[in-house]
């Protein structure tokens, strides 16, 4: 037993290093499963504020883009306005009716990352909770991960883990986004069988099939299509819509119905075991 | 709480608000990172007890992690950079030792002495660091160019902060 506790002793710098190494593989490892309320993130208020802050300097520069885009969200507005006061506009009630949206800012962003995160400044006060969708003017931005009083991190779909089941809306084929940790303006869309023929510049939308993003919101354009001779899928390349280098305000998107949608769909499938 | 104690933890918050603020908005080609918070790590005194050391490095890599929304990430491979860096110091003793109460720095033992003191530990970290964020060797050559990229940039600003600090001293 003497002999033992020396030999610790002796080597205890080795076994700190081996006890910390462990303990920050577990961090990593807990930190990538999905969709949590956890303390230690951007989220938490003094990481936060010091990048707001931060960005708040920053913005002084893009100011004019910043105003470009809300230009043109308002030009957007705008016309759908006129739309639904020269129509009845009894199609959308019940989409109206599904989705409610929260306008929250950037705080925190980056692009260069293999796993990218985004953190904006509406959290649980204004009814935000882990597992919503993020959109923009522009198309699909990510999901909440984790949420505190006033701020959120949002899981980027510039995140080698993120997957959105999404549709070619040409010919409603059904296949998955998912960014291969590269270029930050261009995803892969996975699964699309080789019978199916995506055309470039056929535009891409989300499925709507998971109760998290609303149907038809647009993911990006295919830029180019392969088809491997013995593979089973095509290899497709999606411009993503939106420049993520650019994101300055999001949308979160509250589905009204997905509890709904969720627990009558494991009464009838079953939950897996 | 010595006079150097307190420069210590003056230290530590200076290179993790010079990171989280500063450096993490500055990315290169969208390739070339700067992790310039490992330099605190290599700069702390030779003598310094080598499990104070790590739990410090866990401390400064966590910090970082909570800002890159990445736990245990940055702690992992600073930890990592910790333990090897006495075993390097004591590799590459200069002939006569250390000189007391000085610091692995430049201006103590010249450029030379500092680039093989320093290039091997931000190279194992910025290794460690990017394949353990690809969660592998998936996508290797671009990982690659993504580590020796961000070495090239870290090791020119710490080069650049040592030579700073190297004239104030004279």
């Amino acid at each position: 037993m003497q002999r033992l506790l020396n030999f610790f002793y002796e080597y205890r710098a080795f076994f700190t290093f081996l006890l910390l190494e462990l303990f920050c593989v577990w961090l990593l490892v807990e930190n990538n499963q999905y969709q949590s309320t956890k303390f230690f993130n951007s989220s938490n208020r003094l990481a936060a504020g010091i990048l707001g802050f931060s960005q708040s300097t920053r913005e002084y520069f893009s100011l004019r883009q910043i105003n470009e885009e809300i230009s043109r969200e308002n030009a957007q507005y705008r016309s759908r306005l006129d739309l639904l006061t020269h129509t009845t506009g009894t199609a959308s009630r019940d989409s109206v009716r599904r989705f409610e949206y929260v306008s929250a800012k950037v705080v925190n962003n980056s692009v260069a990352q293999f796993k990218n995160y985004i953190t904006i400044n509406r959290g649980s006060d204004a009814g935000i909770q882990p597992g919503m969708a993020a959109i923009s003017t522009f198309g699909v931005v990510g999901k909440v991960k984790s949420v505190s009083e006033h701020f959120s991190v949002l899981i980027s779909l510039l995140n080698i883990d993120e997957q959105v089941s999404s549709t070619l809306k040409r010919t409603g084929n059904v296949g998955t986004i998912q960014w291969d940790g590269t270029d930050s303006r261009i995803a892969n869309m996975l699964y699309v069988p080789r019978h199916v023929q995506p055309y470039v510049g056929d535009t891409v939308v989300t499925s709507g099939y998971n109760a998290v993003f609303p149907e038809g919101i647009i993911v990006g354009i295919v830029q180019d299509v392969k088809l491997k001779d013995e593979a089973l899928f095509h290899d497709i390349r999606v411009e993503l819509a939106q420049d993520f280098r650019r994101l300055s305000f999001v949308k979160i998107v509250k589905s009204r119905l997905k509890s709904e949608i969720d627990s009558l769909e494991s009464v009838t499938i079953g939950v897996a075991k | 709480m010595s006079r150097s104690g307190i420069f210590v933890v003056f230290y530590f918050f200076f290179y993790l608000l010079a990171q989280v603020m500063f450096f993490k908005q500055l990315v290169l080609f969208n390739t070339s990172f700067c992790f310039l918070y490992v330099a605190f790590i290599l700069l702390l005194p030779i003598e310094t007890n080598p499990l104070v050391l790590m739990l410090v490095a866990f401390l400064l890599g966590f910090a970082v992690d909570i800002f890159y929304d990445s736990l245990g990430l940055h702690a992992m491979s600073l930890v990592l950079v910790a333990y090897l860096r006495n075993y390097l110091l004591a590799t590459i003793t200069p002939q006569g030792g250390y000189d007391a109460g000085e610091g692995p720095t430049l201006a103590s033992n010249g450029l030379q002495w500092f680039l093989v003191y320093s290039l091997p530990l931000v190279f194992v970290h910025h290794f460690v660091l990017f394949f353990a964020e690809a969660g592998g060797f998936g996508v290797f050559w671009f990982t690659m160019q993504k580590v020796i990229t961000s070495l090239l940039f870290t090791m020119t600003v710490m080069l650049l902060l040592q030579y700073f600090s190297f004239d104030r001293r004279r």
